[in-house]
């Protein structure tokens, strides 16, 4: 177990290298959260604020664990303010043409365009936790022991949910191109 | 194939690929945070001594002390840029940002120092 900072200065050094180490993964899962890049900026913004806020409880009670999980809590937490807040679904959806161009290069686009839609349409379809389950393991590469802290849940009903997500993605997916 | 659902994993990790931040993203907040460094020290710098005797003047240099050394820095700063987007639709040219970027700088710091 990492030591306490004992100072403020190095307790805001941690901030600072938790914000450089995680801020890809934050803004990873914002945007595939709320599907579009202005949101996914203020989403990103605010959970670095909130976890500063934190920071210090967070750290002490971690017991050495990675903050990542906590990270991505809060992150959670907070996109699901911001649809009750407006009352409404993100105004562009992750399967929207304009989101994949930005987030894929070119020669994936070429090579499989219509197959990559059809995934991140499926996924959108999703119930929420199986959706956000898929989205820590493959846009942020997070284990099964991270993702159930992110979720609040055990390993074992993590594991069980990516299996039912991804499932239930394969269904979609098939029926969607039996129907084309 | 050995696990069911290898391919469509396969095309997941494709599909949801890692996004990196909008270059203007990291680069605007460390940017602020370079800025309101200075900001507090040149304010410090430039403090009388002679106006501490003053109790009601006590207040700048905590503030600047505040944010300068140590206790909230990230804080502030992150606070700040959050409400950057309202001040560059309000400022009426680069002078008035400035000067309402510094007064927000200035409240967000007297927070951090309640807290």
């Amino acid at each position: 177990m990492a030591a306490p900072p004992r100072t403020k200065a190095e307790l805001d050094d941690q901030f600072a290298e938790l914000y450089r180490s995680h801020l890809r993964d934050v803004y990873s899962y914002a945007y595939y959260r709320v599907g579009n890049h202005h949101d996914a900026e203020d989403l990103t913004e605010q959970t670095f604020l909130q976890a500063y806020r934190h920071f210090e409880r967070a750290q002490a009670e971690s017991d050495g664990r990675p903050l990542r999980p906590w990270l991505i809590r809060i992150a959670h937490n907070l996109a699901a303010n911001l649809y009750r807040d407006r009352s409404r679904r993100p105004q562009t959806t992750i399967d929207d043409t304009s989101g994949l161009s930005a987030v894929h290069t070119t020669e994936d686009l070429v090579e499989g365009r219509d197959e990559l839609a059809r995934i991140l349409a499926g996924v959108k379809e999703l119930p929420n936790d199986r959706r956000e389950a898929l989205i820590m393991r493959f846009a942020l590469g997070m284990d099964n022991r991270e993702i159930a802290r992110a979720l609040g849940k055990t390993d074992g009903a993590t594991k069980v949910l990516l299996h039912r997500a991804i499932r239930q993605l394969e269904g979609i997916v098939g029926d969607e191109h039996t129907r084309s | 194939m050995s696990t069911p659902g290898a391919d469509i994993e396969t095309l997941l990790s494709r599909a949801l690929r890692p996004i990196d931040p909008p270059d203007g993203l990291s680069r605007r907040l460390e940017q602020t945070l370079v800025e309101l460094t200075e900001l507090a020290v040149v304010e410090l710098e430039g403090w009388e001594l002679s106006a501490m005797r003053d109790p009601r003047n006590w207040m700048r240099p905590v503030i600047a002390l505040a944010i300068g050394a140590t206790a909230g820095t990230a804080l502030v700063i992150l606070r700040v840029k959050a409400t950057q987007r309202r001040r560059n639709q309000l400022a009426r040219g680069p002078a008035d940002l400035a000067a309402r970027t510094a007064r927000a700088v200035a409240g967000e710091a007297r927070r951090v120092v309640r807290r």
